[in-house]
């Protein structure tokens, strides 16, 4: 009994409970239609590149891995979402593609400038964005969820106007590599490992990830205790914004085009459940990055999942929500109550017999 | 005085994680009493009370409540509730930006035929139960305009007015001056005389003396004993709440006053102020000086200190630190010249509630340092573990998150941050406010001896006779205003007579 709650008392317990329930599922659907049970887990290589269902997911869940990064920094920090991350994406792709291509060139083979400066200049447009957010919400105390608000919306707007109304496309090898492979392996789940690396040694190198903890907690007690409180939140603000345009980056070049309508939709979502699924409270405080890393992978995991039973893409959106529904309400501190009420009860009646 | 017992716990016991909070505790209430619940920080006066009101679940004996048949458990304090058991907390759980009536009837509205809230009804019955108890509120003014005294008061008249046969006050008097106190002590008694029973849990034995007829003492979650308040004399209650004889207090000081040169300034602020709350002010403290900052409630004492300290920002004059002038726009520049601020209120700006009791400790010290150079935790668990032996705190681990322990304990782990810092000027705002006798002993005598090493201090508190004891000077403030040092002849009277101007007759 004892040894359960110490399994089910780690931190991050939830979030892989949850994966490999998801996981189960792959494994029973593969039984079910007779195929090798760990179909879901064969990995091979075909046409010299890594090919399965886990790279799959891997590959397509880099994006929320990203995002969910920045995430859990902002929600840990001002108890509040970005929501602007999937317009910052649609916009990073508009600026880079835009200056790849040339102003008002709707389709290039060759590149204007330099791959390089594109990229860059695409990245850095969304650190500004990160800045802009930071700044409403650190210095101007608007509520995260207004202040993000503006961009949410002007973002893709800006993204159209800077490609002249047209979706361009940048057909280069050079630029379709972040979206492609590096050697045999999808170049995306490379760069979401090393944006996950960096965050990480940073957070446990430095005092960076108690500082946000502290001012998420308690705001107040941190600035008397040292903290400058504004710098902090600002500074995780900035974060979200460099890992929208890296996320931007990635999802552009894996469709070659800057496509501002449909880039990074309903991603900001995705990472604000990611952030959810991974135990840590919309509340601010406490955070587990390694819990929103998994919960960004189990949200692909499922919509991948879906895709293979056979579920059309308009009806997946109800299934996610369902199982969503089922995740949450698992993680929700009554259901868990009443869990340890109910085998309280059962204890009480083995006793009694 | 052998009224109807109305409420009795048998045989109370729970365990926290690693600490047993309570061990077999019997606690009797009979009616039209008020009955005090004493002991130390982490005696279990509030873990008694939380199993009380449901808020903790406890693991064995039985609470049985008058009228109602079988042992009762409650599973919330809504649950208590109906059961006719209360509780109002030093901090007022109402809505301020609600009017006194809406608060009074909060989830119980009465309604119209229509369903729809009947205001009239509700005023005139807000207004009835506030005339019942001789208080002169406004029901339809938001709660926010009253003081916190009266806040807590209306608390109460919420309470009793739904029918409460038990009323809890835990650390109702923690924040309210001695005139609140003494209406607080009015309406108790009030409701004393209408057969309420009061459990009233204080730290303050004076208040104990004053309106209690009965004491119970827990030390170390195990019953002492219960006590008519005449056959317990205040020196045999402290000896009862320590365990051991009572520590006199007076002798801690030595007698001599220190004399201080000019050349030992390490604090000479000049004109400083911050808009609408503290008028221009000079103050010198030396090397190894003790300075109380002395005034009512209000006058602006902590506000004080938070100027030097950059809490608030100095918007005037100059300050010199070690005959240096600075500027300090935030309280890192002041911590980075060796200052350190205890604030008043621990839960609003002291504690970091989600946070170990080792990253509490460490915090200000890895502030000073800077983000990029972490301590190692190696280092951390060596200073956590250094200042959790040094101060006695009691925390189940180092790793304990703060917010799980004891109001005095989680004191004592701020009092660790700032020494942690080696600080050569401490600030502390009311760092005794709601804590035992025992610790208040511990940190006063701490003070000193942080004088003794050569470090400035500044002591808050609104208890003179505790300033007294450890301050060789004291600075007295009047509506944001410094009005006057006292260096010598520091006695009661002087003081009392500075706080209130004048030749003090009025």
């Amino acid at each position: 009994m004892s040894k359960i709650k110490k399994i089910t008392g780690q931190p991050l317990f939830l979030p892989i409970f949850c994966m490999l329930l998801v996981m189960a599922v792959n494994i029973f659907y593969d039984l079910g239609s007779g195929r090798f049970a760990f179909n879901f887990f064969t990995v091979s290589i075909r046409n010299g590149v890594l090919y399965g269902r886990l790279i799959d997911i891997l590959n397509r869940g880099s994006e929320i891995a990203i995002l969910a990064i920045g995430m859990t920094l902002v929600v840990s920090a001002s108890a509040g979402t970005d929501i602007s991350v999937g317009s910052v994406m649609s916009l990073t792709a508009s600026l880079c593609c835009m200056l790849l291509a040339g102003y008002g060139v709707a389709s290039t083979n060759t590149l204007a400038v330099p791959l390089i400066v594109g990229v860059l200049a695409g990245i850095l447009l969304a650190c500004v964005c990160g800045a802009f957010n930071g700044f409403l919400v650190a210095y101007l105390n608007v509520q995260p969820m207004v202040a993000t608000l503006i961009l949410f919306s002007a973002a893709r707007a800006i993204g159209l106007l800077l490609c002249n109304n047209l979706i361009v496309y940048v057909r280069n090898d050079a630029f379709k590599f972040f979206g492609g492979y590096l050697g045999f392996i999808p170049t995306p789940i490379v760069i979401a490992a090393i944006c996950i690396a960096v965050v990480s040694l940073v957070l446990k190198r430095t005092a960076l990830g108690m500082y946000i903890q502290s001012v998420g907690i308690n705001k107040d007690a941190s600035r008397i205790a040292g903290l400058n409180s504004e710098k902090i939140i600002f500074l995780c603000y900035i974060v979200c914004g460099l890992m929208a345009g890296i996320a931007g980056i990635v999802a552009s070049s894996r469709i070659s085009s800057a496509d501002s309508n449909n880039i990074g939709l309903n991603y900001e979502l995705d990472a604000i459940l990611a952030v959810a699924l991974g135990g840590n409270s919309l509340g601010g405080g406490k955070f587990n990055l390694a819990g929103s890393i998994i919960g960004a992978y189990t949200i692909q995991a499922i919509t991948t999942t879906l895709f293979a039973l056979g579920v059309s893409s308009d009806q997946a959106p109800v299934y996610k929500a369902i199982i969503v529904i089922i995740i949450v309400a698992i993680q929700a501190p009554p259901f868990n109550a009443w869990v340890k009420r109910l085998s309280a009860k059962k204890a009480l009646a083995k006793g009694g017999a | 005085m052998d009224n109807k017992v109305i409420l009795t716990m048998r045989g109370i016991s729970m365990t926290f994680p690693g600490v047993k909070a309570l061990d077999n505790v019997d606690f009797t209430l009979r009616q039209g009493e008020i009955h005090a619940l004493m002991g130390e920080n982490g005696a279990g006066k509030s873990t008694l009370i939380k199993c009380l009101t449901g808020i903790n679940a406890f693991e064995a004996g039985e609470i049985r409540v008058d009228g109602i048949d079988g042992p009762v458990v409650n599973h919330s304090t809504l649950d208590a509730q109906k059961k006719g058991i209360s509780t109002v907390y030093q901090e007022v759980n109402l809505c301020p930006n609600l009017s006194v009536a809406e608060n009074l009837f909060i989830g119980r509205e009465p309604k119209t035929k229509l369903g729809t809230i009947d205001w009239r009804e509700m005023t005139k019955r807000s207004e009835k139960i506030m005339k019942d108890l001789d208080m002169q509120v406004d029901v339809t003014q938001n709660l926010e305009e009253y003081s916190l005294a009266l806040q807590q008061m209306i608390a109460i008249a919420r309470a009793v007015d739904m029918d409460c046969k038990v009323l809890i006050l835990d650390e109702p008097t923690s924040s309210l001056d001695d005139n609140e106190v003494m209406k607080l002590f009015t309406l108790m008694r009030q409701l004393k005389e209408k057969g309420v029973g009061i459990i009233f849990v204080t730290h303050f034995l004076e208040q104990v003396y004053e309106v209690c007829d009965r004491i119970t003492v827990l030390r170390n979650g195990k019953l002492v004993g219960e006590y008519p308040i005449a056959d317990l004399p205040r020196v045999k209650l402290v000896a009862a709440m320590m365990g051991k004889d009572f520590d006199d207090l007076a002798s801690i000081k030595s007698e001599e006053t220190p004399k201080f040169s000019d050349e030992d300034i390490l604090i000479d602020a000049q004109g400083l102020s911050h808009k609408g709350k503290i008028k221009p002010f000079d103050l010198k403290i030396h090397k190894g000086e003790v300075v109380g900052l002395t005034g009512l409630l209000g006058s602006g004492r902590s506000e004080l200190a938070r100027v030097i300290y950059g809490a608030d920002k100095n918007q005037t004059g100059t300050l010199q630190v070690n005959g240096k002038e600075e500027k300090i726009n935030a309280p890192i520049d002041a911590m980075k010249l060796g200052m350190g601020l205890l604030p008043d209120d621990r839960k609003a700006e002291g504690i970091i509630g989600d946070l170990s009791v080792r990253e509490n400790i460490i915090l200000a010290l890895q502030a000073k340092r800077g983000v990029f150079r972490l301590l190692p935790m190696s280092k951390q668990v060596e200073i956590a573990d250094k200042y959790i032996d040094i101060l006695q705190i009691k925390t189940a681990s180092r790793e304990t998150l703060i917010k799980q322990l004891s109001g005095g304990n989680q004191q004592k782990v701020i009092l660790a941050r700032w020494l942690a810092t080696d600080p050569d000027f401490l600030i502390l705002d009311e760092p005794t406010r709601g804590i035992d006798v025992g610790t208040k002993t511990e940190i006063q005598k701490l003070v000193l001896q942080l004088a003794g090493e050569g470090k400035s201090l500044i002591f808050i508190s609104s208890e003179i006779e505790e300033m007294l004891r450890t301050c060789s000077k004291m600075a007295v403030l009047r509506d944001g205003e410094k009005v006057g040092e006292i260096v010598e002849d520091l006695s009661q009277e002087t003081v009392m007579k500075a706080i209130a101007g004048g030749d003090g007759n009025e």
